[in-house]
C-alpha cells in the first residue's frame, strides 16, 4: 500500500494524512487477517493435538480465522488497545504531527473497521469511545531506512496474565521456571494456545517492552533456548482455553538487552492465539 | 467425539444430565452480561424473565444493528456476582476460562457452565441474530444484548453435579508443575 508524502517535506502537516491513513489500514489489517506464520503455527498445533476437547477448540479457531477473512471483519471482539512501532527515516521530522496523525488513524479505524472502543480512564473508567486517550495509542519510535508503522493490538485477557520479576542475577536458570509458573497461574484466561513474549535484561521498565516487541518476531521458528522453555510450558497440559491439551504455547520468543550486573529483569508478555500485528509502509511520493 | 447435545432456551432439567467435557450446540435466546451489567442487575433487578435463561459473558462489537464479533470474555471476573442469577432460575452461563469453586457449588443441581472458544468471535457472530438491548447506556461492551443463537458450538466446562473440566486440568497442571520443579532441584 502506498501513502505518498511530498518530498522534501515542507510543512510537517503534509505528513499528517498519509500517516493517519497508514495507521488506519494497519489496524484494519491486524484486526482481520492473522499473519501467515501465526496461521501456520495454529494449523500445525491442530494437527499435533491428541485431546478430543482441544481438537474441537481448534476447529472453532480455524473456522473463525477463515470466516473473518471471508467477511473482512475483526476476528475477535476484543480488538485490543493500539500499540504502534515506528521506524522513521532521516528526512522525516519527528514532531507531534506524527503522533496526532496516528491518533486520528485510530479514531478512523474504530469507526471504519469497526474496532470495539476499549480505552478508558484508569480510575473513573470513562470510555473515550474512540480508542484514544492519555498516552494511548502507545507509540514507540526508532530510526530506520524506511518509514514504517507496525501495529500490535493487544487484548486484555492475555495482557492481564503477563508478569514481570526482578530475579537474582545468579538465577538465570530460574527464567524458564518463571515462564512456566506464569502459564500455570494464567490457565485458560489468556486464550491459549498462547504466544509468549519473553523480555530478559534491560531495566524494570524495559524488560516488559522487550517482551511485547518479541511478539512481533516470526513464531514458526525458535532457537534452542526458546524451544526448551516452550516444551516445558507444554508439559503442564493447560491446553486450548484451559480445557486441557498437548499444546499450551505455540511459541516462546525472546528479546534481550544488557542489564546491570546486580539485576536480572525478566518479563513475560502473554499473547492469545490471535497474535495480531500488521505493518504498513509510508512511501515517498 | 461424543454425541453433540442439542439444546434450546429456555432451558430446563435437560441441562442436569450433561457432563463436563460434553459437546453442546445451543440455540435460542441468550443475554450478554459483563461486570457492569451484573452490578446493575444486582442493584435494580433482572429486566426480563430469567427462568431457564442463558447468560453469555461477552462484550460484542455491534455495528448498524448487526453483530460483527461476539467471542466470550473471561468468566472468572463474574465469580462473585453469579449467585443471584442462579437463584432467579438461570440455567446456563457461557464464557471462557471457567469459574471458581463457589460457582461450581451454586451450579450443583441447577445449571451448567458452557465454554466457548475465546477469540472465536466471528464464528459466534455467524450463529447470531440481534433481537434487542438493555442498559445501552453502559456502552457497547457492557450493555446486555439480547441475541438469538443458531447452534453455537460449546463444550460443558462445569456440569450440574460437581464435574469441572477446568478444575481437572488445573489439578493435573499443578501435579505436572510439581514434577517439573522437583526435576529442577
Amino acid at each position: 500500500m502506498h501513502f505518498p508524502y511530498p518530498f522534501p517535506v515542507g510543512r510537517t502537516d503534509d505528513i499528517f494524512e498519509p500517516v493517519a491513513k497508514a495507521a488506519e489500514l494497519a489496524l484494519k489489517e491486524a484486526a482481520i487477517n492473522l499473519p501467515p506464520d501465526v496461521k501456520r503455527a495454529l494449523e500445525g498445533a491442530a494437527g499435533r493435538e491428541s485431546n478430543p476437547v482441544a481438537r474441537g477448540e481448534y476447529v472453532n479457531i480455524l473456522r473463525n480465522i477463515a470466516l473473518a477473512e471471508e467477511l473482512q471483519v475483526p476476528l475477535c471482539q476484543d480488538t485490543g488497545v493500539p500499540i504502534f512501532y515506528l521506524t522513521i527515516p532521516p528526512d522525516i521530522p519527528l514532531t507531534t504531527v506524527i503522533y496526532d496523525a496516528i491518533s486520528e488513524g485510530v479514531r478512523r479505524a474504530t469507526k471504519s473497521v469497526p474496532l470495539r472502543p476499549n480505552v478508558v480512564d484508569p480510575l473513573n473508567r470513562h470510555n473515550t469511545g474512540d480508542n484514544t486517550g492519555v498516552g494511548m495509542p502507545i507509540v514507540h519510535v526508532r530510526p530506520g531506512e524506511r518509514f514504517t508503522l507496525t501495529v500490535l493490538p493487544k487484548g486484555a485477557g492475555a495482557e492481564n496474565s503477563s508478569r514481570v520479576a526482578m530475579l537474582l542475577p545468579a538465577h538465570v536458570y530460574g527464567i524458564e521456571g518463571f515462564v512456566v509458573e506464569t502459564m500455570l497461574h494464567a490457565e485458560g484466561k489468556p486464550c491459549p494456545p498462547v504466544v509468549i513474549g519473553l523480555g530478559i535484561g534491560g531495566t524494570f521498565d524495559h524488560a516488559p517492552a522487550l517482551a511485547k516487541e518479541a511478539l512481533l518476531l516470526p513464531i514458526d521458528e525458535m532457537n534452542d533456548f526458546e524451544q526448551k522453555i516452550c516444551d516445558s510450558v507444554n508439559k503442564i497440559g493447560i491446553g486450548p482455553m484451559g480445557l486441557g491439551g498437548d499444546i499450551t504455547a505455540l511459541a516462546v520468543k525472546v528479546k534481550t538487552a544488557s542489564c546491570h550486573t546486580a539485576s536480572l529483569p525478566v518479563a513475560v508478555n502473554v499473547q492469545c492465539w490471535a497474535n495480531r500485528h500488521a505493518a504498513v509502509e509510508v512511501k515517498r511520493e | 467425539m461424543k454425541r453433540i447435545a442439542r439444546l434450546t432456551t429456555p432451558l430446563g432439567d435437560e441441562v442436569l444430565a450433561l457432563n463436563a467435557g460434553d459437546p453442546v450446540e445451543l440455540s435460542g435466546v441468550v443475554y450478554t452480561a459483563r461486570d457492569e451489567a451484573h452490578l446493575r442487575m444486582m442493584k435494580e433487578g433482572i429486566p426480563f424473565d430469567p427462568h431457564g435463561a442463558a447468560f453469555y459473558h461477552c462484550g460484542p462489537v455491534i455495528s448498524s444493528g448487526k453483530i460483527i464479533a461476539a467471542g466470550p470474555t473471561t468468566s472468572a471476573r463474574m465469580n462473585t456476582m453469579t449467585g443471584f442469577l442462579l437463584d432467579a432460575g438461570v440455567r446456563a452461563l457461557i464464557g471462557k476460562g471457567g469459574m471458581d469453586q463457589a460457582v461450581r457449588e451454586l451450579l450443583r443441581g441447577r445449571g451448567v457452565y458452557l465454554a466457548f472458544t475465546g477469540g472465536a468471535a466471528v464464528l459466534a457472530a455467524s450463529r447470531m441474530t440481534l433481537e434487542g438491548v438493555f442498559y445501552e447506556d453502559l456502552g457497547m461492551a457492557e450493555a446486555v444484548w439480547v441475541i438469538r443463537l443458531d447452534r453455537l458450538p460449546l463444550v460443558v466446562g462445569i456440569d450440574a453435579h460437581g464435574g469441572d473440566l477446568f478444575e481437572t486440568v488445573r489439578a493435573s497442571a499443578n501435579e505436572a508443575y510439581d514434577r517439573y520443579r522437583s526435576g529442577k532441584t
